[in-house]
């Protein structure tokens, strides 16, 4: 949990009293919506399909009990009743009135949530592993250098007006789960061979309309360094960055173009010409923004504790244990996942009601705490093995424990048509049907890790490039048609995904879908061999021919 | 469904209405044949020519207060004349969403 300061919150009311003026006057025709777009696409506001939708930033995933029940009253009060998580850990409201906005910002602001760095050519929410700080074998708290990051770069006139928006994410483990090779800048936390910390260094990653895996451009840069190297790659950013071309404007096609390897000797040489800027972090600094973390104060507690022996005996209990429980770095507690993935049910979104029971249950089981993945799932990070079998009771009886974390109906879906005003086709529709097709968890499992991502436009919101199959609405003749990809992934071996053929219209997806399964379980050489792994062994070829050989 | 909100160049080929949000809920609504919107697609004005939509189109811009983001979108009148949104996007907007909404519990 982390404690804002006071400088914190006196801004973060500041800009709701702006903003409820800004609104005031834009009601009023003071203001015209071209003068006002920018001011509110400040705040978080966008204009989508059938209304204002409203995003929320949830900075490092991390969020209190108090927050959650927050963004549940917003949901309740201003919005219909639910709110959809994003797979940037953000939260999304798809039916504000503007004359509500300031209302509902001021609410949030009290338990210290705000919207600012959402949208815009700025510094965006820098993310993080929603396991941070809990995660057995990681090396420090990835968080602690995200909130690093976030001070200097919010508000910073030189991060507030770049040529296009940008995004940084941190992980601190082996296992990537931050995706941090699909952003601007990614970071790994990890020790040099004298044991210092510091961070390898990617950059120009990012998907969209030219899709490009972040590449290293420094393997140590020591954690002191990282405000000042972070600069360098910004001024070097600013410096050729294109503002002539919204397409072009993106860090990574600079990267394309210059090369990695002239991108990284400008910023070197920026870097050491800058000399000390100030930026250099001394261990007081660090330690005062380590010290704003709080831990829980965890028991000594057995590995296995009999509640849980006990549990063991019901399969229903055990196939959810097995597929949302995870390994936490204390002895005795457990990282749980919470599907937000119901089988029909639209991925990422949560009722008021199921938001509210959440930060119960995270106050009699995760001291307070959840987190929000780029997976568009929550999950509670201290939990007591004891408190197991009673927390799946409970998270049971609101639809939160569909155990399919990982599996094929774990689908990352973005809003697609039904919501948003960029979009080709319909995605969550989509990711209803496939869940359907697939809703025997005991077959799913069978399946193993399949990470299906679906998005509605070529803006790639539901990061369908680096789906394991990954789902593109396209327009074609005014219908909706979908491409269809495989082989990609969003991990530490982050690469696109193929395409495997021509689109196919919505009504044959959940078709094609199945067909590319059943393809995969004839062709997987033995079970633990995962569906991404088996598409690289054999290329797109097998699995376009079962595709299209009756089409 | 390319975003309507690219529209440069004006030319209609059926019947079409203005359509726009409106500013202070962002609710969907229609242009009226007496100078103001509606959230009933019945209500709105309609065109079949491109100079009666751009006439439209630009006295419905004028009216920033009023709603935000206007466009001409298609419609279809059925036989009896009713009107109906003229593509999915347009009908995604009258109707509202295509899934539903309540996550099973
Ligand atoms: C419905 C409202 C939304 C709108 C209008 C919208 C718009 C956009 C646009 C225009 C881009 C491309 C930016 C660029 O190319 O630089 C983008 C990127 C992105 N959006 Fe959204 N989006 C929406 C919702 C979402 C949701 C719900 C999610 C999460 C599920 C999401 C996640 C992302 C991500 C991760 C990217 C970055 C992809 C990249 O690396 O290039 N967006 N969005
Ligand atoms: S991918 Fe396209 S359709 Fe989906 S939310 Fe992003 S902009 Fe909208």
């Amino acid at each position: 949990m982390y404690a804002y300061d006071e400088l914190d919150r006196t801004l973060i009311s500041e800009r709701v009293s702006e903003f409820r003026d800004q609104v005031k006057r834009r009601l009023s025709g003071e203001l015209t919506e071209d003068e006002f777009k920018i001011l509110r696409l400040q705040n978080g506001v966008y204009l989508q399909l059938h209304a204002y939708m409203f995003r929320v930033a949830i900075p490092y995933g991390t969020l209190s009990s108090k927050q959650l029940r927050a963004l549940a009253h917003v949901a309740r009060r201003y919005d219909r009743g639910y709110g959809h998580f994003t797979t940037r850990q953000n939260i999304q409201f798809n039916w504000i009135k503007l004359a509500e906005l300031p209302d509902a910002l001021a609410d949030l602001a009290e338990v210290g949530i705000h919207a600012m760095q959402t949208s815009g050519n700025n510094m965006r929410n820098v993310t993080s592993d929603q396991w941070a700080g809990v995660a057995p074998g990681e090396i420090e708290d990835p968080r602690i250098w995200s909130e690093l990051l976030r001070q200097h770069t919010t508000l910073h006139p030189e991060f507030s007006f770049l040529p296009r928006k940008f995004k940084i994410a941190i992980t601190a483990s082996e296992h990537d789960r931050a995706a941090i090779k699909i952003h601007d800048i990614g970071l790994r936390l990890h020790k040099n061979a004298d044991g210092e910390t510091g961070f390898e260094v990617l950059v120009g990653g990012g998907l969209g309309r030219t899709p490009f895996i972040a590449k290293t451009i420094k393997p140590f840069v020591h954690g002191r360094d990282i405000l000042s190297y972070v600069e360098a790659i910004l001024r070097v950013y600013n410096q050729y960055g294109r503002r002539d071309n919204i397409y072009k404007a993106r860090i990574k096609i600079l990267v394309h173009e210059l090369g990695i390897e002239k991108f990284a000797r400008e910023v070197e040489e920026e870097w050491k010409q800058m000399g000390d800027v100030g930026l250099t972090l001394d261990h007081a600094a660090i330690e005062e923004v380590r010290s704003r973390f709080s831990y829980p104060a965890y028991e000594k507690l057995p590995h296995m504790p009999d509640e849980l022996k006990q549990a063991a005996h019901d399969p229903v209990f055990e196939r959810w244990r097995k597929n949302s429980v995870f390994p936490h770095k204390v002895q005795g507690y457990s990282i749980v996942t919470l599907s937000l993935k119901p089988v029909g049910g639209p991925p990422g979104d949560a009722t008021a009601e199921q938001m509210d029971a959440i930060a119960d249950l995270a106050d009699r089981y995760s001291f307070g705490e959840i987190r929000v993945g780029h997976e568009q799932n929550l999950a509670l990070p201290h939990v007591a093995k004891r408190d197991l079998p009673a927390l799946f009771k409970a998270l049971d009886r609101v639809g939160l424990a569909t155990p399919n974390v990982n599996l094929v109906t774990d689908i990352i879906a973005c809003p697609g048509l039904d919501y948003c005003s960029l979009a080709n086709a319909r995605s969550i529709p989509i990711a209803q049907e496939l869940t359907r097709r697939f809703a025997n968890h005991d077959t799913a499992g069978l399946i193993g890790r399949l990470h299906i991502n679906i998005s509605g436009c070529i803006n790639a919101c539901g990061h369908h490039h680096v789906g394991h199959i990954g789902i593109l609405g396209v327009e074609k003749n005014g219908e909706e048609f979908y491409q269809i990809t495989i082989g990609g992934r969003a991990d530490e071996n982050a690469q696109m995904g193929t395409l495997i053929g021509p689109a196919v219209p919505y009504a044959e997806v959940a078709d094609v879908i199945e067909d590319i399964v059943e393809a995969y379980l004839a062709l997987r050489d033995r079970p633990e061999e995962l569906f991404v792994d088996t598409v690289k062994r054999l290329g797109v070829e097998p699995f376009r021919e079962r595709v299209y050989a009756t089409r | 469904m390319t975003s309507p909100l690219e529209q440069k160049k004006i030319r209609i080929t059926g019947p079409s209405v203005v359509t726009a949000n409106r500013t202070w809920d962002g609710a969907v609504v229609y242009r009226t044949g007496q100078r103001g919107w509606s959230t009933e697609l019945v209500d709105a004005a309609i065109v079949s020519t491109s100079d009666d939509a751009r006439a439209l189109l630009a006295e419905s811009a004028a009216d920033d207060v009023g709603a935000v983001g206007a466009y001409i979108a298609p419609v279809e009148i059925k036989d009896g004349g009713s009107i109906k949104p003229g593509n999915l996007r347009e009908h995604i907007r009258a109707k509202g969403v295509t899934i539903d909404l309540r996550v099973p519990a």
